[in-house]
């Protein structure tokens, strides 16, 4: 192997997104009802850009009395015109709500960037996208519902709460309301407390499109928010996406009921690099897998098994690619990995780091030039890990890959599947029998073969395990939010 | 001289083989006109800790065999039953069913092993999809067995309802344990001779005998169960078992329909998992890598 040649000495010029053609207030109450509410307890917290530090606007606490409104308001507009429309005419103001966002994804995709730090290039060809696309798929569903679940009766469920995390604020906010308001719900939606601002700009969205008042209705907080609408009795349904901790948290606290529940939760997916793997692409795939969006993704390829015999050449050509990431100001168009996206989760990631070199792991890290103020972390690969350092079984959410080798095929599906979650999966060979072998024998909702980290509003996701329940998107993401007659 | 019957012990089915229960417990529920049905085991912790480790190991044969093989397995049930079908009916009137519901209840038994067997190869292909994705990838999704799947029978229909829950289960690839009726236990053992002659590889179906309220905890709380399916709990014994559950998030799934009365593929996807796998398509008209 040569010896590892420095990053190539390209310098790109700065190319910063303009953030002249953003609207933003310097305050934001809840969108109850189709109208902008204050909160009850006059309480407001700020939303800061992970990037500089700075803050951004001012965004209303929620109390279970604003919770309280949102539900009435749900529960009204279900009972009301929105229950009663036939599912052309719903479809119709999904299509509309598509369209908008196609209209404004640049104003969205910058505000997605100084909201929660990932690179203006992801929340320019990704997140804005992404999410428009999901209303437009399930646009068409609304109609069509008889279908999808043949000699089964449908029916909506009524009001789903849905809490959404801080990684992917506004693809998550589609997720969720897309397909509840296709099968004829109505929702009350909070947005993570660091990254509240796009859903907020979608609630100006869904008024400019002229939705029913209260079919979605948008509540902001923290984590106190989050438990108003989880034991909220007038809610029929809870939809969640965030860690596994706070899922368990959500299951037991609705035991007594019988609430609907999917849950969308942690995971530390297996990347295994056979040794007839395409090894260009295969690191390519490495690193879209861990450092996308920080590693701030659940499904983030955050174990990497490397067959043996190509651990070197991996290792050096995957080090090489690292030396040539751009870390940085979020909003650059050249910038690979952005801002991590609050303090806290910082820390975390650095205790990881700490906890991953103590347990023997060997760190690298390029060396690379980082703004003074606001979150940053390096991409960081540990080799010589253990099966049981702590790096390797639990989910940090940040860029931290942790690198496991193995010789055997059957020594590869046990090492993988050897985890309390199953979220998803990456395998790179070009040999189509050991790939399939290994696609079907990994424990995850979502396998992804010679490819990492792709999404579609066509495409079912979600885990197996304590990655949680439930699937969003496609035809089977529909059964989470209906009635039907077979449970 | 009038000769003597030899009385049949009752036993657990677990792993394919037919032990007593480790605790040494039984217990004597009362059949028509009070009649003690027998000396039942009582199962305890440690046989359904023993039941998981089976239905674990026999997951691992069955989860992977052809469809089309558990097809002709499930068929083989239905064989076997048939040939049994007095046993039943007579076990059903002792617990005391009137002979024509209990002839009723054996035919409609056999009849839902046939119905599932032919389900075997039919609900991956009715279900399953490709979706068709923005991008330049095949992407499909299928359904998988949950893994080691717990099965509360129900207590009133102690054939019919057991197997009602219990062969959407294993036609879907899972393996199992069931939880017999408390109070009418007899058939289910009998079922489990029935499947020991059948081609049924041992643990796929485990059948524990004894008192669900001791069990339903045990159940809730171990790791390695991947789901428990019941269709005739109480609302105190639901909500416990959703809070136990949360040990390792397994599925619990409560039959909104009778399974005694249900016939339809969707209790099967009930314990599926789906899997969404993608690849990359490579286009020589638009050119560009396949990666």
């Amino acid at each position: 192997m040569p010896k590892k040649k420095s990053a190539p000495d390209w310098n790109y010029a700065p190319a910063p997104e303009s953030s002249s053609q953003v609207n933003l207030a310097k305050r934001y109450d809840h969108f109850i009802g189709g109208k902008w509410t204050p909160p009850s307890n006059q309480s407001y917290f700020t939303s800061t850009n992970p990037a500089t530090g700075k803050k951004i606007a001012e965004v209303a606490d929620g109390s279970p009395t604003d919770v309280e409104a949102a539900v009435k308001a749900a529960r009204a507009a279900y009972k009301g015109s929105w229950g009663k429309m036939s599912g052309r005419e719903r479809g119709k103001y999904l299509y509309r709500i598509a369209r908008l966002i196609q209209e404004r994804a640049r104003e969205f995709a910058i505000i997605e960037t100084l909201d929660g730090g990932k690179p203006i290039r992801e929340a320019r060809d990704i997140d804005i996208p992404l999410a428009a696309n999901h209303f437009f798929y399930h646009a068409g569903w609304a109609d069509k519902l008889d279908y999808a679940f043949p000699n089964q009766k449908t029916a909506p469920l009524g009001v789903a709460g849905q809490i959404i995390p801080w990684n992917f604020p506004f693809l998550m906010a589609a997720w969720k309301i897309a397909p509840a308001l296709a099968t004829g719900n109505t929702v009350v939606l909070k947005p993570a407390e660091t990254t509240p601002l796009t859903a907020l700009k979608l609630a100006e969205l869904i008024a400019d499109a002229g939705l029913p008042d209260g079919v979605v209705n948008i509540v902001t907080g923290a984590g106190e928010t989050g438990a108003a609408i989880v034991n909220h009795g007038d809610i029929d349904k809870i939809a969640f996406t965030g860690s596994t901790a706070v899922g368990k948290l959500i299951q037991k606290s609705l035991a007594h009921t019988e609430k609907r529940l999917t849950l969308e939760l942690g995971g530390k997916a297996a990347n295994i690099i056979l040794d007839d793997a395409p090894i260009d692409q295969a690191v390519e795939g490495i690193v879209n897998g861990i450092y996308f969006n920080q590693g701030h993704v659940c499904c983030a390829g955050s174990r990497l098994f490397v067959q043996e015999n190509v651990f070197d050449e991996v290792m050096w050509k995957l080090k090489r690619r690292m030396d040539s990431l751009i870390v940085g100001d979020p909003l650059d168009k050249n910038t690979d990995i952005g801002a991590i996206n609050s303090k806290a989760q910082l820390k975390t990631i650095q205790r990881y780091i700490k906890a991953g070199i103590k347990d023997g792991g060997e760190i690298y890290q390029p060396s690379c030039d980082l703004p003074a103020k606001g979150n940053w972390c390096l991409p960081t690969v540990f080799t010589n890990v253990a099966q049981s350092s702590i790096i390797a079984q639990e989910e940090i959410f940040g860029p931290v890959l942790a690198v496991q080798t193995f010789r055997t095929v059957p020594e590869v599906i046990e090492k993988a599947n050897n985890t309390p979650y199953g979220l998803s999966a990456g395998v790179w060979s070009d040999k189509g029998a050991r790939l399939f072998q290994l696609t079907k024998s990994l424990q995850a909702g979502v396998v992804w073969g010679n490819t990492f980290n792709q999404f579609d509003p066509t495409s079912p996701f979600g885990g197996f395990k304590e990655s949680g329940y439930g699937r969003e998107g496609g035809l089977h993401g529909l059964a989470a939010y209906l009635n039907l007659e077979f449970s | 001289m009038e000769r003597i019957e030899v009385l049949k012990t009752y036993k657990l089915y677990i792993g394919g083989k037919f032990p007593r229960t480790e605790s040494g417990r039984y217990y004597q529920p009362a059949g028509k006109n009070g009649k003690k049905l027998g000396n039942i085991c009582q199962s305890s912790r440690k046989d359904l800790r023993n039941s998981v480790v089976a239905a674990r190991t026999a997951l691992a044969s069955w989860a992977p065999r052809d469809p089309f093989n558990r097809s002709q397995i499930l068929y083989r049930i239905a064989e076997m039953l048939e040939g049994r079908s007095a046993q039943f009916v007579d076990e059903l009137k002792q617990q005391g069913s009137t002979p024509t519901a209990a002839r009723k209840e054996v035919a409609a038994s056999i009849d839902r092993c046939i119905y599932y067997a032919g389900w075997c190869d039919k609900y991956q292909q009715t279900f399953s999809s490709v979706n068709p994705v923005a991008s330049a990838h095949f992407n499909f999704s299928v359904y998988e067995p949950m893994g080691v799947i717990t099965a509360i029978a129900p207590e009133q229909s102690s054939l019919l309802g057991l197997l009602g829950t219990v062969l959407p289960i294993i036609t879907g690839g899972n393996s199992c344990i069931v939880i017999a009726s408390e109070t009418k236990p007899l058939c289910a053992i009998t079922l489990a001779e029935a499947l020991a002659t059948s081609d049924l590889p041992g643990g796929v179906i485990n059948i524990l005998t004894g008192v669900r309220a001791e069990l339903l905890p045990i159940i809730g709380s171990h790791m390695d169960i991947n789901a428990v399916v019941a269709s005739d709990l109480t609302d105190t014994e639901k909500s416990n078992l959703r809070a136990e559950a949360t040990s390792n998030l397994k599925r619990t799934i409560f039959c909104k329909q009778d399974p005694a009365k249900t016939e339809s593929p969707y209790p099967i996807l009930a314990t599926q998992e789906i899997k969404t796998t993608w690849h990359p398509v490579e286009s020589s008209i638009t050119g560009g890598s396949a990666y």
